[in-house]
């Protein structure tokens, strides 16, 4: 077998056992810690009879083996099992939710992605100078700030005083896609604000390394153009680190959606899980969990399949 | 004259450095420096780290790397002068009248391409001729510089062939282009010996049969002393000497000149053995964990009180694979290690401080065999504390005598490594080897990453110590030069075995083993025609068989 | 004595300014955390310099209060998020063998779960206490810090002078105290100036989301939630600790930055 083709196949495997650690852990995290989960669901003021009700409904009175593996089982089969609160099943809710969240997370990175890249080689062909500097130092800035303060700020601004742009980003499955995506306006400014800088400064340090090696300096000794060195010599070697950059990055942008989508009260998986881990919904916190993982440990294994792909050590072997 | 393909004239380099904590701060590095290269002839610059001469070879392209910058004087190639031309001009002469060999072709190629496509580019690019020229004439320098099979490496990528191999597609890239120039910076500094002298026959038959002019800039005068016809001696940035090579090499004016062509030709006159070896290596077989083939194969060698006992071959030949063993950081597969009479335990934990003790090291790159964050009086006082519990006063006493010893004052004492120069870091280094008193010490490649005048500095120091001191050295090394100054038994190493031992008179006579033959043969000596009379030699005998 | 360049000064002063109002602010506050005083959401006046929040107490008081709860919380699960992280990660990378093995694929396990969807999922169940969110809040952060504390160490401890070291017979505790701490240290305090700004926007974040400290106390993230339905209706209160929590970390991010340089620039600065 190709050697390639085997890493790849490692990648895969290990991606996968990863993902069953994770389920594992986050199973775990709120099945086995200390303390009696019926108690701690409905407080001090429960009646034994409640208490006992929700135990067997956790199936608390199984061992905590068993319910997991009901758990992965019906995981596997697409069932995620039903809310506690209202009695739905939760792949029904949470299927449109995840393509929300998906529409608004591939909208940001849309914008984001060329953005960084291009501010990135900016920042690169300037630098030193005040473009690079500049960039630096907004780097430095929204790394400090959380997300729900660039929200409320665009909010006041961009949609209270300025009315530019609606302040709550509800939207329905019969609005239109022009519709929706005015309607998105604002949590995509914010998502796009929050990894722009990340892969921006990513980017720079990764195309910089590329540009500060031996072969670049034969190829201007070679006499070609500044234009030439790039496109030949230095793209070919950069693609795999910035497309690293990019997926690491995405996988930051999974995160940051949860905050955003409480503060424009967007109808996605983040609100659904924020909501649900207040009232202390057992089943769907495992259920958002375990999909923002599998996504995360998704793009990271992409990041990490792409470096191997694009490693001419390994795609020419000896 | 119409013959002068290069004339520079007064030319003065800056550069910009970073002292930390400080403001950048403009140096100039090479002072007004002058010469002419006719037609067809290689000129040699010499010179120690930090005399310019890469800076130099870079400026007859008008190119300056990283904060470097050629601040004034006057470069003139084929009649014109380049430091003041259009980019236009300037790209057009980089590619098709002077190129460049740097010193690590690994590097310098582009991982992502065949090696072909690089080295055809310049000439393409140019439009100097069609790629079915460019790949022909590509083709026959590869086999002009003896590469294997040359009609398809062009067709491998940069990783798939060896370093010596690489070195000279480099030099196929430079010379494909029909340049007028090459500079060749260092190329054969990073090889092995015998590798270099593969590479260094390969240039120098590429120079005569092509008739290109060169600079060839490096810091091995007998190196250069094969390829050029004349030399220019640099230090600090200013010329110390200019001359054909028979004038440098046999009639040096100046004294900086003279240290430089008789560096390393003292001759140190081997003692007999004693009966009774200070530390044995019995039949050693070792592998690296996790790994499943010995680097090691029933290695045996004596070291006798107060003799030198030098273990020499080239990379991979597991020449510090044995000093790894012989200190316990590598415990032997098989074989033991008996140290003044006694056995010692194979791995470190097994050892006493007694032990530990009369067996110290001192490391290749003193740089980092030194904790930055302790001050010197720290680094040589720490062995005194921890085996001879010394405080205060009499530790304080003892590191003046120890600084005394190694000629450094005793206002070395509150210094941080980082304030000392290479030679002065090595002899810290040592003073720490001698504070435990030791009856052993491993010199571990020691002078390697020194100028060749700091590095006989630190021989004949080490000679000194060890008349006082009465200690022996295990001297690991892959330089013979050095060899033949210190050592009184030789092991010459080669893939995991010994292949040669005994005193030096004898491992140094003939007859010899294949392997010490090519080893020996291949030192450059500081004479000129030394190479013509190897590769005659090599061609008769490869024609006798 | 080096100069201090002006941007670290004015980290300096801003970080100074915080953290004192976080220790004094029993005396400080003019007005109680929880007494009503005013109007619902008065503009800044004489009485009330920040104005009064969405039920009516004096915003300057509760932002003062809030601050110490923020700085608190941030700097207990920065300490406790470096002191557990930097000892594994000392420890595996000089003890190595499967201590280091078994630490390292645990970290890996943990980090392959977003951070803030982890700490999500454990308060789901556990009752939200200052202890507790002190407590999740470290020992999640403490795999940033471990990973970045090993990789330091694994590359001092192939470096021959602690080799040296080794061969000189020298016990564990010499090695990392001795050889490794004193290199490692700049990066260190560089990291822990990120940790406790990365930790005072996560329990910001925690508590605007309604899961970190619960009424009637609040920290900065838990006054952007009471006030940020009032945006809509154009009062800016919200902004004023959103405000807050920026400055404050990029204050402590110019004073790291100030100390990494500073320290990699001493006399005997490794480079």
């Amino acid at each position: 077998m190709h050697p390639i083709l085997k890493l790849v196949a490692q990648r895969l495997a290990l991606s996968t056992l990863l993902l069953l650690a994770a389920s594992v852990l986050i199973f775990a995290g709120t099945t086995i810690l200390p303390g009696d989960v019926a108690q701690n669901i409905l407080g001090q003021s429960a009646t034994p009879e409640s208490l006992a009700n929700l135990r067997k409904e956790l199936g608390l009175d199984q061992s905590a083996t068993a319910r997991y593996f009901n758990w992965l089982g019906g995981v596997l089969q697409g069932d995620l099992g039903t809310a506690l609160t209202n009695g739905r099943d939760i792949a029904d809710s949470l299927g449109g939710r995840l393509k929300n969240t998906l529409f608004l997370a591939f909208s940001a990175a849309v914008v984001a992605v060329p953005l960084a890249i291009f501010l990135g080689l900016l920042a690169v062909r300037y630098r030193e100078r005040w473009p690079d500097k500049l960039i630096s130092a907004v780097t430095l800035a929204s790394i400090s700030v959380p997300e729900f303060l660039i929200g409320y700020v665009l909010m006041f601004y961009i949609g209270v005083q300025l009315g530019w742009a609606p302040t709550v980003s509800t939207i329905y499955d019969s609005m239109s896609l022009g519709e929706k995506l005015s309607a998105i306006v604002l949590p995509v400014t914010v998502l796009t604000m929050v990894v722009l800088a990340h892969m921006m400064r990513m980017t720079r340090a990764a195309i910089l390394n590329v540009m500060q090696s031996a072969y670049i300096e034969t190829a201007e000794l070679k006499g070609l153009t500044g234009f030439q060195v790039i496109a030949r010599h230095a793209f070919p070697n950069a693609i795999a680190p910035v497309v690293n950059v990019v997926m690491l990055n995405l996988a930051y942008l999974v995160v940051g959606v949860v905050v955003v989508e409480v503060v424009f009260v967007y109808p996605g998986m983040g609100q659904y899980l924020v909501d649900h881990v207040a009232k202390r919904d057992v089943p769907v916190v495992q259920a958002c969990g375990l999909i923002f993982a599998a996504v995360y440990i998704g793009l990271n294994m992409v990041a990490d399949i792409v470096s191997i792909l694009a490693n001419p050590r390994l795609r020419h072997p000896k | 004259m119409s013959d002068t393909l290069l004339k520079v004239k007064d030319l003065k380099i800056g550069a910009k450095i970073y002292p930390p904590g400080e403001k950048p701060k403009d140096i100039e590095i090479v002072h007004g420096v002058s010469f002419e290269l006719e037609k067809g002839k290689v000129l040699g610059l010499i010179g120690e780290s930090g005399a310019g001469k890469s800076t130099i070879g870079l400026a007859s392209m008008a190119y300056g790397r990283g904060g470097v910058e050629i601040t004034g004087g006057e470069v003139w190639v084929n009649g014109r002068e380049i430091l003041h031309t259009n980019l236009r001009d300037l790209r057009r002469l980089r590619g098709m009248e002077v190129t460049y060999v740097s010193q690590s072709a690994a590097a310098s190629f582009n991982p992502a391409k065949k090696i072909m496509e690089q080295v055809v580019e310049a000439s393409l690019h140019a439009g100097k001729f069609s790629k079915k020229a460019a790949e022909a004439r590509a083709r026959e320098l590869f086999a002009k510089l003896g590469l294997p099979d040359p009609d398809n490496i062009g067709e491998r990528y940069p990783h798939q062939v060896s370093g010596g191999q690489l070195q000279r597609c480099m030099t196929a890239l430079a010379l494909c282009p029909e340049p007028d120039l090459v500079v060749f910076d260092e190329p054969t500094t990073a090889l092995d010996v015998t590798t270099q002298i593969d590479v260094l026959m390969a240039i120098k038959e590429a120079i005569r049969d092509t008739g290109v002019a060169a600079l060839y800039i490096t810091h091995d005068l007998a190196v250069v002393a094969q390829v050029s016809d004349e030399i220019m001696v640099l230090k600090m940035g200013d010329m110390v000497e200019y001359g054909t090579t028979d004038q440098i090499i046999n009639h040096p004016q100046e004294e900086y000149t003279r240290d430089l062509v008789s560096v390393r030709s003292t001759q140190h006159d081997g003692k007999p053995p004693t009966d009774n070896p200070v530390l044995r290596v019995e039949n050693v077989t070792a592998r690296y964990k996790g790994t499943n083939f010995d680097v090691l194969h029933n290695v045996v060698m004596d070291l006798h009180p107060g003799q030198t006992l030098a273990v020499v071959g080239e990379s991979g030949s597991g020449k510090s694979t044995t000093a790894r063993v012989i200190t316990g950081l590598l415990p032997p597969r098989d074989g033991n290690i008996v140290f003044d009479g006694r056995e010692l335990s194979p791995d470190l934990e097994g050892r006493t401080r007694e032990d530990l003790r009369e067996l110290q090291m001192i490391y290749q790159m003193a740089d980092v065999a030194m904790n930055p964050r302790q001050t010197v009086g720290t680094i040589i006082g720490r062995p005194l504390e921890f085996y001879f519990g010394m405080r205060g006063a009499e530790k304080r006493k003892r590191i003046i005598e120890l600084l005394d010893e190694i000629e450094l004052g005793v206002e070395f004492m509150d210094r941080y490594p980082a304030e000392l120069s290479g030679g002065q870091k090595q002899r810290v280094c040592i003073a720490r080897a001698l504070a435990a008193k030791p009856k052993v010490i491993i010199c571990d490649e020691v002078t390697s990453a020194l100028d060749p005048l700091v590095a006989d500095g630190i021989l004949k120091l080490l000679e000194n110590l060890q008349k006082i001191e009465d200690v022996a050295y295990l001297f690991i090394t892959h330089d013979l030069a050095t060899v033949k100054a210190i050592a009184d038994s030789i092991a010459v190493m080669y893939q995991g075995k010994v292949v040669r031992y005994g005193t030096k008179a004898e491992v140094l006579s003939p007859p010899f083993d294949d392997y010490t033959d090519l080893l020996l043969s291949s030192v450059p000596e500081m004479r000129l025609g030394w190479l013509e009379e190897v590769i005659e030699n090599r061609k008769m005998e490869s024609a006798g068989n | 004595m080096m100069r201090i360049p002006p941007a670290a000064l004015i980290g300096l002063f801003f970080t100074g300014l915080y953290f004192f109002g976080a220790v004094f602010a029993q005396w400080i506050a003019p007005y109680s955390m929880t007494e009503i005083v005013g109007d619902v959401w008065e503009p800044s006046s004489a009485k009330h310099w920040l104005g009064t929040d969405n039920i009516g107490r004096d915003l300057l008081s509760r932002m003062i209060y809030g601050g110490q709860t923020t700085i608190f919380i941030a700097t207990a699960a920065t300490i406790l998020s470096f002191t557990t992280g930097s000892i594994l990660g000392f420890t595996a990378a000089v003890v190595g063998g499967w201590i280091d093995q078994a630490l390292s694929r645990f970290v890996d396990l943990i980090m392959s779960i977003p951070t803030l969807i982890f700490a999500l999922v454990v308060l789901s169940v556990m009752p939200v206490t200052l202890f507790m969110l002190i407590m999740v809040m470290g020992l999640l952060d403490s795999t940033r810090v471990y990973r970045l504390a090993r990789a330091v160490a694994v590359d001092i401890n192939v470096m021959d002078f602690v080799e040296a070291a080794k061969l000189r017979g020298e016990g564990n505790r010499w090695i990392i105290f001795r050889e490794i701490l004193p290199n490692a240290l700049s990066p260190l305090v560089a990291e822990m100036g990120l940790r406790f700004i990365f930790a005072v926007l996560f329990v910001s974040t925690l508590s605007f989301l309604g899961l970190g400290v619960q009424p009637p106390n609040a920290d900065w993230g838990g006054i952007v939630k009471e006030n940020k339905d009032g945006i809509v209706y154009g009062i800016p209160a919200a902004l004023v600790p959103a405000i807050a929590i920026a400055t404050l970390a990029i204050s402590v991010n110019l004073v790291a930055d100030w100390v990494l340089n500073r320290t990699t620039s001493l006399k005997g600065g490794r480079g």
